[in-house]
């Protein structure tokens, strides 16, 4: 069952992903451009997702487990430290430099552009570095 | 400020359908739809000595259906894809190597701090979706209007 859920969702997000704009990076930057031209489209993704999440969440978070899970595997920390906001900051730097975020430039590979493939390379060396700096020594 | 025309009922839809596939997949399998969490959980299991399959294969079928779903939406919609133009090698890399390392180290990006986290009333996924937001404002503001590399 895992597999077929996570296909299906998969398909809606990265069809929501292509129809909203957010797998063009031209598009991703006009909306970071606040000082230039702004489009302020992409403003209706995040705020059409998260009126879905919202509501969705409240009632899901509170039965006993998943449907075809025996748990939630919700995040743990709640710290709020150095290393969420370097983390963000350089993700936010990136993100605005090309255009791409995660989901986006892999929902991207259907476009078959090399562009997108050497992004993603790049972006998988960074996590597996970061990986490896968060790992106790 | 000069504000570009824009369309927003299909960028709203677009929304929706992702915050479908977030409820769907936490109501059905208890994850969160954070796309670099599932993506680096593929990395983070192939190099733990001792990968799990269970693990590895609902997080890439997750990524098949993201790639097939927009394949199939400008298939369908006809609407041309979009196309990177006058990237510079180094930009890509540089741009795709901080993506992946900040997204680690703050541990999500746009859909796992964003869409879901804010979605959980998180403190600490509101904290970073403000920080990546301002300084993706920043770097274009940096890159495209002070260098012009962008």
């Amino acid at each position: 069952m895992a597999g077929i859920v996570a296909v299906v969702t998969g398909l809606l997000f990265g069809a929501g992903l292509a129809a909203s704009g957010m797998t063009n990076p031209e598009k991703v930057q006009g909306f970071l451009d606040l000082t230039g031209v702004w489009d302020p489209s992409l403003m209706f993704v995040m705020g059409g997702a998260v009126v879905v999440t919202l509501i969705s969440f409240r009632f899901i978070l509170k039965l006993s487990r998943p449907v075809f899970s025996e748990q939630f595997h919700m995040p743990s920390s709640t710290a709020i430290d150095t290393r969420l906001i370097i983390g963000a900051a350089l993700f936010g730097t990136g993100w605005g430099l090309v255009g791409y975020c995660p989901g986006p430039a892999l929902a991207a590979i259907a476009y078959l552009n090399s562009d997108v493939m050497i992004f993603l390379v790049a972006m998988f060396v960074g996590a597996f570095l970061g990986q490896e700096l968060l790992k106790p020594r | 400020m000069e504000v570009a025309e824009f369309e927003a009922l299909l960028p709203l839809a677009g929304g929706l359908s992702i915050g479908l596939a977030a409820t769907l997949l936490l109501m059905l399998s208890g994850r969160i739809a954070g796309v670099c969490g599932i993506a680096f959980g593929v990395l983070t299991e192939l190099t733990s000595g001792a990968p799990r399959f269970s693990e590895i294969s609902w997080r890439v079928l997750f990524i098949v259906g993201l790639v097939g779903g927009a394949a199939l939406y400008h298939f369908i919609s006809g609407a041309p894809m979009p196309k990177v133009d006058n990237v510079s090698i180094g930009v890509l890399i540089s741009g795709g190597f901080i993506v992946g390392l900040g997204t680690k180290i703050g541990s999500g990006c746009t859909s796992g701090h964003g869409v879901c986290g804010l979605g959980r009333l998180s403190l600490r996924s509101f904290v970073a979706t403000c920080t990546f937001m301002l300084f993706g404002v920043i770097s274009v503001y940096i890159f495209r209007h002070l260098l012009g590399v962008i």
